[in-house]
């Protein structure tokens, strides 16, 4: 009897099996040269229902106030998970935002979200966009009884979380589950840091990432090209956008802001927390030349970073070895 | 036939161990009860009225209350003996403006005498930036951040004439877990050992709290709404939670 049911059960699970096959388990992927996460879905279990309803709703304009945006909107595949093209988020009734829309990409290694790092968990970080007049311009209230009252959500929410129940901790947790994914670690600077299938940098690359590491890691550090601290990189003797220092209150943080990746850089333009630059060599040109004296410098940047034609071109080709068209055209992540 | 008679052999232990637990389980249940804690708003020692009763400040200026809302967590009860019960995911809102979320009732207590009582006003530092949560910490109840990510632990909106704000307002939105504007504050109150928390099975206690909301504008800095109309976080915050910290809440009696 004990066999017969262990051979019952192992049939079950062996039909299972074969009905998940003919969908793609969605999973959480850690590349080999990136450390652990500070996300683990460990309150959070990573399901293909729980994936497919975040993705749903991070596509879903209607969350909106005039059901104009959507966070794909602003959070666009092809540019990185940023915006192309807008030096600042572009939101509901034509409002334009005061800063650059921040690539969604290697989130569930992230301690703290946005340009000045005010929201300390990524599954709350979907309410500041949902809030603000600028961006999505509702609230959570309107968004609970819109999915409440909207197919195919309540059975949607029932797929994922088993229950048909809609509330504003399952919609941010199927949000995350979705946003936690989009993992970029396919580039050919990673397929080259773990040796894979003999790809190597080309001499001038070479040139690029010594120079990179020479100049740029400190702040830019890897594998996400980013040490996540919160730095002024003289862009104005007074900032206009008091940064930091608007969750700190502290002074000292004035002007400063989150040190960005450059993970998929090739697609994000434009640059900086206001996009002010268009093009990298705009970017290289402000640290070969453009540094100025702002309250709050970060002391490396004194003297700006010093870079000659060549030089430039050497970053610059390294620069583009961080795009990941793996990730960038991966139609998983793709509305669907 | 062998794997069977291991199976018999670990089954015999598991039907042991299930039967003890219940045992156990039996004689803990006979000693948890209930208790419930009433929270009374005032004002200065009258009643709190949204909207339309206008009352003064420690200055002497007139003002009204539109909103009023606040968090109690992490409810700890102690014991003469020093033991302490930590009542386990005490989170909750009281808001004025709605009168079940003024009485709170509390299951599964131990019984006992309890001579203490503590709780943190407003939310402990962990919750401000755990994911996201549900029930009274649900960010749908207009107490949480979303720029500055936490929880708003008391919020207080009115209207004065003293306000230089626009259309006279009052916004006190007071919170912030991190130094230098760390705004958490600790309530705690002795009770009157002759007159104690007397959980007991047949017997469910009502602990009655007054709660001044005029104790954010006095107790150790005198708040002039000419001067300060609206803070969100930061040091003005920091003023109104010293203020608070002792004066909000006051037991009043206990009906055991």
């Amino acid at each position: 009897m004990l066999f017969l049911s262990i051979a019952l059960m192992y049939a079950c699970s062996k039909n299972e099996d074969e009905v998940a096959q003919e969908e793609k388990k969605i999973t959480f992927s850690i590349p080999a040269n990136f450390p652990a996460p500070a996300y683990n879905f460990e309150d959070n279990k990573l399901t293909n229902a729980g994936f497919a309803l975040g993705k749903k709703l991070f596509y879903e304009a209607r969350l909106s106030a005039d059901k104009s945006v959507s966070c794909g909107s602003c959070h666009q595949q092809f540019a990185g998970f940023t915006q192309l093209d807008h030096k600042v988020s572009h939101g509901v009734n034509n409002c334009q935002g005061k800063r650059n829309t921040p690539p969604l990409v290697n989130l569930a290694w992230q301690k703290a979200f946005f340009w000045d790092g005010g929201v300390k968990n990524i599954e709350t970080s979907p309410l500041n966009a949902i809030t603000d007049a600028c961006e999505m311009g509702t609230d959570i209230q309107t968004i609970v009884a819109f999915l409440k009252n909207t197919a195919p959500y309540p059975d949607l929410f029932k797929q994922a979380f088993g229950s048909t129940e809609i509330n504003s901790q399952l919609i941010l947790k199927s949000i995350t589950q979705f946003a936690a994914v989009l993992v970029s670690g396919n580039s050919k600077y990673d397929k080259v840091m773990r040796k894979e299938g003999g790809i190597s940098f080309t001499s001038t690359e070479l040139a690029g990432y010594n120079l990179f590491k020479e100049k740029c890691t400190s702040c830019h550090a890897e594998p996400f090209f980013t040490d996540f601290s919160y730095r002024s990189n003289g862009l104005d003797l007074i900032s206009a956008d008091e940064g930091r220092s608007h969750i700190t209150g502290v002074a000292s943080d004035f002007g400063k802001f989150r040190v960005p990746t450059l993970r998929n850089i090739e697609y994000t333009s434009p640059y900086m927390h206001d996009g002010r630059f268009y093009s990298l060599d705009e970017v290289l040109e402000h640290y070969n030349s453009g540094v100025k004296a702002s309250t709050n410098l970060d002391a490396q940047l004194k003297n700006g970073i010093p870079l000659n034609t060549t030089e430039k071109e050497q970053i610059k080709a390294f620069l583009k070895t961080l795009t990941d068209n793996e990730f960038i055209k991966n139609t998983l992540y793709s509305e669907s | 036939m062998k794997i069977s008679t291991y199976f018999l052999a670990l089954l015999c232990p598991v039907i042991l161990l299930s039967s003890c637990k219940k045992d156990a389980e039996e004689v803990t249940a006979n000693t948890k009860s209930t208790f419930s804690i009433e929270f009374e708003n005032q004002v200065n020692g009258s009643p709190l009225v949204l909207n339309t009763t206008s009352y003064k400040n420690a200055k002497g200026e007139d003002f009204k209350i539109n909103v009023f809302k606040y968090y109690v967590s992490n409810i700890k009860l102690s014991k003469a003996d020093g033991t302490t019960y930590l009542i386990p995911e005490s989170y909750f809102l009281i808001d004025a403006s709605k009168s079940e979320s003024t009485n709170i009732t509390f299951k599964d207590v131990p019984t006992g005498d309890y001579t203490k009582i503590e709780y943190t006003i407003g939310v402990d530092y962990a919750r401000n930036f755990a994911g996201a949560q549900t029930g009274a910490l649900d960010p749908i109840n207009g107490m949480f951040w979303t720029w500055n990510s936490g929880y708003i632990f008391v919020k207080l909106e009115g209207t004065s004439p003293q306000s230089t704000a626009d259309k006279n307002l009052l916004t006190f939105h007071i919170g912030g877990v991190t130094d230098p504007n760390n705004t958490i504050r600790t309530f705690a109150t002795e009770i009157n050992s002759a007159n104690p928390l007397r959980v007991r099975a047949d017997g469910k206690p009502n602990m009655h709290f007054i709660v001044n909301a005029a104790a954010l504008f006095t107790g150790k800095t005198d708040v002039s709404f000419a001067t300060l109309n609206f803070t969100m976080g930061g040091t003005n915050s920091v003023i109104v939670a010293n203020n608070y910290a002792n004066g909000l809440f006051r037991l009043d009696h206990i009906h055991n």
